[in-house]
């Protein structure tokens, strides 16, 4: 392998993310002003796996929204490793909960589309890249596939691998494993850990599932709608991999389940 | 190959019981042709000149003109579907190139969209050959008088789906790609007018539907110097009340809108199927 494509994979530095009292103001369709999230302070350390976990309404995704620059808080500030999030960037790569793969490229086209916008590489560079991260989603078979030919997972794991490709240093999740079955959810937790461990990156993971944030999650932020607020935060402390069949994964998450429905019961 | 010669004999079959009918005095073939005088006619006119020149009339017209008026006959045909095909190819090239970057630019800006959409939407839906009064009165009996007509068939369609493509591309694609450092005009070349493809290739092919009727209509209408298009054919077919003649080149009308679709449209839409997969092509 070249020596350029050798230094593109290599792990780069993984992000710190910092909110602070984080405020975000919509106007919902009748023109009144609605309080999305209220008083936000989160922070994400170096290669930690962070997933927020509430209702919805409960502005999960739009914290995700801020820190990927597609939206701008109200006040607060979102600093991602001591700067200033002004708009997307390539050091955040976002997967969204449909695989927003475009259906006019082929699976390796789709994963070279951010690739091709990162410059200092030729195009046969490039390649090797995308196949080096379509074989760690274990697609290395499905390279000149069309996306509608694919399955539901597949398409999440072609979705893995073009937001893996440009090498960003945090990756930002929006449920996307919702849409999938129970199996196929299984293998990609399986797969995630892997990555999550080999590729060391910062990982913000939004999801409305408990158990899933316990599986995954180094910390599980637990969120309360209407204002969006964070209610508490849980360490999970558990050994990876970990296995969401598991009965200590078990115990926890019906831990936090009954947390969450007690703030619900106080909201009401 | 099969299915193809089972095809090839069922039209033969279809054609062999007109012809025994006719014959047999069925109907009045002076109205409807038999179907040999009808292919004896394309064949004639379909095939070089100088090979079969004067069968129909007995003897060669030296003027091209009058040779046409008189008597149609040796390439007419060929020539007549050169000079229609040119017309449409032109007038078709300019609708495209005009339609789809008007298209854009309504679907970019609002204002333009409640202007000039406005004008594309009410356009569209006047019969294109209500232009062909206005376009002798400018133009005159000219080229430029078809031309223009077929431009304003082709045009709004075009502009239309163009603008309808784009601001029906699902939002997740342009969000996507923005976290991905897409943006500005490689947003726009790489994926909104990518994802409105659909839609685009649907209006082409309603486009060219349009240029083909507005081009017989403004064909048959304007009668021009300039060259002898098929809507002149049939047109004077009909003067010269030669029914062979006029089925023949109805015949010819149809042949070409069956060849464009199966041989621009369907490769197109069997290309986005494949990739879009059924649901959405």
């Amino acid at each position: 392998m070249p020596a350029n494509v050798e230094r593109e994979l290599q792990n780069v530095p993984p992000s710190q993310l910092a909110l602070t009292n984080v405020t975000k103001l919509f106007t919902s369709q009748h023109g009144e002003p609605v309080l999305a999230l209220d008083n936000i302070s989160l922070t994400v350390k170096e290669a930690e796996f962070v997933c927020l976990v509430g209702p919805s309404g409960c502005g999960k995704s739009t914290i995700l929204n801020l820190v990927a620059g597609l939206e701008q808080q109200t006040e607060g500030r979102v600093l991602l490793d001591g700067e200033e999030i002004t708009g997307p960037g390539r050091d955040r790569m976002v997967m969204f909960q449909e695989a927003a793969l475009f259906p006019w490229l082929n699976v390796l086209d789709n994963v070279l589309f951010g690739l091709k916008l990162k410059p200092g590489l030729t195009n046969a560079e490039r390649e090797q890249v995308a196949l080096f991260y379509l074989q760690l989603v274990g697609l290395e078979k499905f390279v000149h596939a069309n996306v509608h030919e694919l399955s539901g997972g597949m398409r999440q794991r072609v979705a893995l691998a073009r937001s893996l490709a440009p090498n960003p240093r945090i990756l930002l999740m929006d449920e996307p494993f919702s849409a999938l079955d129970t199996m196929t959810r299984e293998s990609l937790y399986r797969d995630l850990q892997r990555i999550f461990t080999q590729r060391s990156k910062t990982i913000l993971f939004v999801t409305h599932n408990i158990r899933e944030a316990v599986c995954l999650g180094d910390r599980v932020v637990l969120l309360s709608p209407h204002p969006g607020r964070i209610r508490e935060i849980f360490e999970v402390k558990l050994p990876r991999p970990r296995d969401i069949n598991s009965p200590e994964l078990a115990e926890l998450s019906s831990e936090i389940t009954a947390a969450l429905k007690q703030y619900l019961k106080k909201d009401a | 190959m099969k299915r193809i010669f089972l095809i090839c004999l069922t039209f033969a079959f279809g054609l062999g019981i007109l012809e025994i009918l006719g014959r047999n005095g069925a109907w009045n073939t002076e109205l409807f042709p038999l179907p040999s005088e009808i292919l004896s006619f394309l064949g004639r006119t379909l095939t070089d000149g100088h090979a079969h020149a004067g069968k129909a009339t007995g003897e060669k017209n030296p003027s091209p003109i009058l040779y046409a008026v008189e008597s149609v006959t040796d390439s007419t045909l060929l020539a007549a579907i050169t000079v229609t095909l040119k017309r449409l190819a032109f007038g078709y090239f300019i609708g495209f190139a005009l339609g789809i970057p008007l298209g854009l630019i309504t679907a970019r800006f609002r204002f333009m969209r409640e202007t000039l959409g406005l004008v594309a939407l009410g356009m569209q839906g006047l019969p294109s050959v209500c232009w062909v009064p206005l376009a002798l009165i400018w133009f005159g009996a000219s080229e430029s008088a078809i031309l223009f007509v077929v431009v304003m068939g082709t045009l709004w369609s075009l502009m239309l789906a163009t603008e309808h493509g784009v601001r029906t591309v699902p939002p997740l694609y342009s969000r996507a790609a923005r976290t991905m450092g897409s943006k500005g005009l490689h947003l726009w070349t790489r994926v909104l007018i990518p994802a409105s493809l659909p839609s685009v290739i649907s209006g082409m092919k309603q486009g060219w539907a349009f240029a083909w009727r507005s081009l017989m209509a403004a064909e048959i209408y304007v009668t021009i110097l300039s060259g002898y298009g098929l809507g002149w054919l049939l047109h004077n077919g009909r003067e010269t009340l030669d029914m062979a003649q006029v089925i023949g080149v109805m015949l010819v009308i149809v042949a070409i809108g069956l060849l464009a679709d199966r041989i621009i449209f369907a490769p197109a839409e069997n290309w986005l199927r494949a990739r879009w997969g059924l649901d959405k092509a």
